[in-house]
């Protein structure tokens, strides 16, 4: 059911972890409904220039959560904030439908952490994010992740 | 590389016997029951053959025994059948919120038809009491559901006492026996259930046949018509290879209760104490009361599914009732029956073995899952908030 990409990004998952010196930090999901994301970047220059993540999932989330670090890597911010789920799924070959919402996860989870970069900064970050998915901190609700 | 089915509550592989008991009426003695002719004539002796041993099996006479397409339709039939043969009585119908979908599916398509539900909550080992039941029980009351063992936790419920407290009350009693049959002792006249549920390939015999144990003089109507066979109660050309596949199965697994029981257990009694000591785990189920092969568990902080590819590469097959594992939001709702939080139950692993795995199988489990829990829980994130909280 899985295809080989995913298998492998599953089995052999890139930057999984912590970062020490994260300057963004993302969560998204909840364990209630089975995943949750924690995305973590070092930003510098508006480069994403290191990126890990920590997941708690199925085999499609673990998946792409790796796929997506390794896609936003070293890309502008503008640049990962242009990711869109299907581009994380097509890179990995494809996820069977119910796993769709997985992917979207991985996408929601590079713009909390971007998001997280500008409330840092003290910059409002929903007119550049738009919404970015970390409900304890924009107070607004969410119903459908 | 070595495989380590341990999976046997979802399917078991066809013992030798039984398949040797099936194989000349695919291709020797393949004629139609219903037919007069020699061909068709030895077709209708393994039938009834098999039907006396399954019969014999299960403690009662052939004429009570009815072959079906496999549990899923003997389920269906046992409660379908009684809403219509009791619907002047009542629509009114009694089960458990840990039922075999089977069951619980059947009855939510009941309740769209005008007839009313009561789903008896459980505790948290899975356990149902008579005195729950009692009090349940209504004037329309029409039909008592419960199985006599659960699928994921492997609770063997107390069907002769239930069973005694619906017929106090006039009530029919049926019981999914799907996980129970072949692996515990069990005899309908004791039970003196009035329906009785069985699947072949849960005992080592294949799949796509299944029986129903209809107590005499219970008129059951039929679910299939066309044809007449099975005595009129389900119709359909009889799938004779199959019931003499069953028919053998069982027998040898009766046969062999006892010291298959005592092994199984056994084995069954080292992966709970091994798999214990992982922190943070938790048995599922009665710790006393539970099928010979259950070893069900949850693992806090990790998911069932990624547990399940995780054993896979290794060779093991397992199963969960974590939501990805069913493609929903939502663990299974046997899990969250017991009082399991969704988060919990999502890391939830079953083990279900059988008299052909061995000592090794176990050794090889209990060395390969705790590193794969380890792996799985560095890379969770809310296990790195628990850890960083309890330091904190």
């Amino acid at each position: 059911m899985y295809s080989e990409k995913v298998l492998d990004h599953f089995y052999n998952p890139r930057n999984v972890g912590e970062l020490p010196d994260a300057n963004a930090i993302g969560t998204v999901g909840n364990p209630r409904c089975g995943d949750i994301m924690k995305i973590y970047m070092k930003i510098e220059d508006d480069i994403i220039k290191d990126i890990s993540f920590k997941t708690f999932g199925c085999g499609a989330a673990i998946a792409t959560s790796s796929m997506a670090t390794e896609l936003v890597k070293g890309k502008t911010i503008q640049e990962a904030l242009s990711l869109t789920n299907s581009a994380v799924t097509d890179a990995l070959d494809g996820l069977p439908p119910q796993k769709l919402h997985c992917s979207v996860l991985a996408e929601e989870g590079i713009k909390a952490a971007i998001g997280d970069y500008y409330r840092r900064q003290g910059i409002d970050p929903e007119p550049i994010v738009g919404c970015s998915f970390d409900c304890e901190a924009c107070h607004k609700e969410h119903h459908e992740h | 590389m070595r495989i380590v089915y341990a999976d046997n509550a979802a399917t078991t592989s066809v013992s030798r016997t039984a398949l040797e008991a099936m194989l000349p009426y695919f291709t020797e003695h393949y004629g139609n029951p219903s037919t007069i002719y020699s061909v068709g004539r030895e077709a209708r002796r393994a039938l009834d053959t098999a039907r006396e041993k399954v019969a014999k099996a299960l403690g009662t006479e052939a004429k009570e025994i009815y072959f079906t397409g496999g549990g899923t339709e003997a389920d269906n039939w046992a409660i379908r059948g009684t809403a219509e043969l009791r619907q002047k009585k009542g629509k009114h119908i009694i089960t458990t919120a840990i039922e075999h979908h089977a069951v619980l599916h059947t009855c939510k398509d009941l309740e769209k038809h005008g007839y009313e539900v009561t789903y008896l909550p459980v505790d948290e080992y899975g356990r149902v009491t008579a005195d729950q039941l009692r009090g349940a029980i209504r004037e329309d009351t029409i039909l008592v559901s419960i199985m006599a063992a659960n699928n994921e936790i492997g609770t063997i419920l107390p069907i002769k006492e239930l069973c005694a407290i619906a017929h106090e009350k006039g009530v029919l009693f049926h019981t999914d026996a799907v996980q129970a049959v072949g692996h515990i002792p069990l005899d309908v006249k004791e039970l003196d259930v009035d329906m009785l549920s069985v699947s072949a390939h849960k005992f080592r015999g294949p799949k796509g046949i299944g029986a129903l144990y209809v107590r005499r003089g219970l008129s059951l109507p039929p679910l299939l018509t066309g044809g007449g066979q099975e005595s009129g109660r389900r119709s359909g050309t009889e799938n004779v290879a199959g019931a003499c596949g069953m028919a053998a199965a069982l027998e040898e697994s009766v046969e062999h209760m006892d010291e298959n029981v005592k092994k199984v257990s056994a084995m069954r009694d080292r992966l709970i104490e091994g798999l214990l000591k992982i922190p943070y785990s938790r048995l599922t189920g009665d710790p006393v009361n539970r099928l010979p092969g259950t070893a069900s568990f949850v693992f806090e902080f990790i998911e069932g599914e990624s547990m399940i590819l995780s054993l896979d590469a290794a060779g093991i097959c397992a199963s969960s009732g974590s939501a990805c594992s069913s493609g929903s939001l939502d663990p299974s709702h046997v899990l969250t029956a017991i009082g399991l939080p969704h988060e919990v139950a999502h890391g939830s692993l079953r083990l279900s073995i059988n008299e052909c795995n061995t000592e090794e199988d176990i050794d090889y489990i209990l060395q390969t899952l705790p590193p794969i829990i380890q792996r799985l829980r560095d890379m969770s994130p809310l296990w790195e908030d628990y850890i960083k909280k309890f330091k904190a």
